[in-house]
């Protein structure tokens, strides 16, 4: 009898904890989400209010008014752009990791993953000042080639542990029938692998798409991405912070929804190169 | 034989990927070698000169710098703990058998925070501790803490920073962990209760052995990532009030960007740099001594 009672209050305890998980994981999204939805009058009350008539006002403004639309369009670009280079490029390297046998094997591997370490403070300013000789500040492909330093590094890794568990049989069979490495690759790994590419996929575009710091440095106006838009709204006394969370939910929308898509393999995407 | 293929195959595979990382990860830093080697004003571009390792010289010596330090390793030392206890009790949590749906549902949410762009997370940030009309001094009112000025406040700008960083990555600690815990054989996890009724045991002495991979992870990248950290506490607080924010990497985006001294900022960069890599061969040596 005790032990039932025991049991059923520490399941109404761990019934009230998760509640408790998601309500603080999931409360400031409902805040952003309203406080976008008041108008300044009613986003600057004190004590902040909790009902009121939504508008959508703030969404109008920021997207068609005040050319949030276009540096999300920007951000879309540089991040698509980016992703496509990074697989194009990381998977041919992935297939070579995984597959063949060559000196100098772990240090490149190696250095590939140490990227993820390295702060990207120390190559902006260098590349601000190579960007700025080239006159390539404030273009698309400045940000797409330096998106690159981070998301290769991801797609290498994740495509590499997803070429190894494909059976090395079929390559050999292949191999027989007279397939080059190429073929080999195009026609049957990567069909098979294609799990993997599409969570590297993900991946890459989600830290594309939320970078700031590149994006704040290397940009002024015609290639200026969504968060660097959403920080300059920050300068000056009477803060718009109705068009400041608008301008945020829009922002974040379609990474959430990447993540709840890939929510299974995020961990082990972040936790890149530090557990093998 | 398994794997044997010409040079030609090889580098036709690598090299692309090599090439355009050498190019844009390894040459830039070629580049902030040389620059931090030399006066280098971006208001004063005529007088670019050699001085050799003066810049060097200023930072070791220059206080401020130490104490960015000191504040990035500050905010470390007390979001980490923190990341770490709330985690594991989380992990535990969804580890206990039972209420399926809830759970899921609980993992989903967890996975937000993490995805959730560093901007938009100093953004709400700002909203949310306003002195006046932000929702957490609203919810804090009861308790006799209606009025906290959170954001022009040194120390209470700083528990904010904290306060965010422990939203943001106490999902990941936990879901890191919560995959070390459905790695033990579940007859061990079962005998084990059989014989003891305490958690504390049972964590001890059945699970963490295979908490450790997941926790050195943890313990790599947090602080790979703190010394990194720029976004976040750059849209909540540039820094401010004063300096009591500015982690390292807003100190060098600052000197380099709005003080326009790239010759010294890109000095503190190699040597956050050097920091780094020696801080990643110990931890290296430390974890990975097996291998």
């Amino acid at each position: 009898m005790a032990a039932a009672a025991y049991t059923r209050r520490s399941t109404w305890t761990q019934i009230a904890l998760l509640a408790l998980i998601m309500l603080v994981c999931v409360f400031p999204f409902y805040w952003m989400v309203t406080t976008s939805l008041k108008t300044q009058i009613v986003a600057l009350e004190s004590p902040p209010v909790w009902l009121f008539e939504p508008t959508l006002n703030n969404y109008r403004e920021a997207l068609f008014e005040d050319g949030v639309f276009r540096t999300l369009l920007n951000s879309l670009i540089i991040a698509v752009c980016t992703t496509v280079l990074a697989l194009c490029l990381g998977i041919p390297a992935a297939f070579a990791l995984a597959r063949f046998e060559f000196r100098g094997k772990k240090d490149l591997w190696f250095w590939f993953i140490t990227n993820r370490m390295i702060s990207p403070i120390v190559l902006a300013l260098p590349f601000f000042l190579i960007a700025r000789n080239l006159g390539m500040l404030d273009l698309h492909i400045t940000l797409i080639l330096i998106y690159l330093t981070f998301n290769l590094p991801i797609v290498i890794w994740i495509c590499t542990d997803q070429f190894r568990s494909i059976p090395y049989d079929l390559d050999e069979a292949a191999r027989l029938e007279g397939a080059s490495q190429f073929t080999i690759l195009s026609r049957i790994c990567l069909p098979l692998a294609m799990p993997g590419v599409a969570v590297s996929a993900i991946f890459s575009f989600i830290f594309s798409w939320n970078e700031l710091m590149f994006g704040l440095v290397l940009t002024r106006t015609t290639a200026k991405t969504a968060p660097a838009m959403a920080v300059s709204f920050m300068e000056g006394y009477n803060l718009p912070y109705g068009k400041i969370m608008a301008t945020s939910t829009l922002i974040v929308i379609p990474v959430l929804i990447f993540a709840l898509l890939a929510s299974k393999q995020l961990v082990r995407g972040l936790t890149m190169g530090a557990v093998k | 034989m398994r794997g044997k293929v010409s040079r030609k195959t090889i580098f036709a595979f690598l090299g692309p990927s090599v090439i355009a990382l050498a190019l844009i990860g390894i040459a830039p830093l070629l580049y902030a070698l040389w620059t931090s080697l030399h006066f280098f004003n971006l208001t004063k571009l005529r007088r670019v000169k050699f001085i050799g390792l003066e810049n060097y010289g200023e930072v070791l010596t220059d206080g401020a710098f130490w104490q960015a330090m000191g504040r990035t390793f500050y905010l470390l030392a007390l979001s980490l703990p923190l990341q770490l206890a709330l985690g594991m009790g989380i992990a535990l949590i969804l580890h206990k058998p039972g209420l399926t749906l809830l759970k899921t549902l609980a993992r989903l949410s967890l996975v937000l925070p993490m995805a959730t762009t560093y901007a938009v997370v100093g953004l709400l940030g700002q909203v949310m501790f306003n002195q006046k009309f932000g929702v957490i001094n609203q919810f804090l009112s009861p308790f006799g803490g209606g009025s906290i000025n959170w954001i022009g406040d040194s120390s209470n700008a700083f528990i904010m920073i904290v306060f965010w960083d422990v939203w943001q990555w106490t999902p990941f600690v936990a879901l890191v962990l919560l995959a070390g815990l459905t790695m033990v054989p579940g007859e061990v996890e079962e005998a084990a209760r059989l014989e003891t009724k305490r958690w504390w045991t049972i964590l001890r002495y059945v699970q963490l052995p295979f908490l450790m991979p997941g926790l050195v992870a943890v313990l790599i990248l947090r602080t790979a990532d703190t010394l990194k950290l720029f976004d976040m506490v750059f849209t909540l607080t540039r820094g401010g009030p004063g300096s009591s924010t500015e982690l390292i990497s807003l100190m060098i985006q600052r000197v380099g960007f709005r003080a326009f001294d790239q010759g010294l900022a890109s000095a503190q960069a190699i040597i956050l740099l050097i920091i780094t890599i020696i801080l990643a061969q110990i931890y290296i040596r430390v974890f990975y001594r097996e291998v």
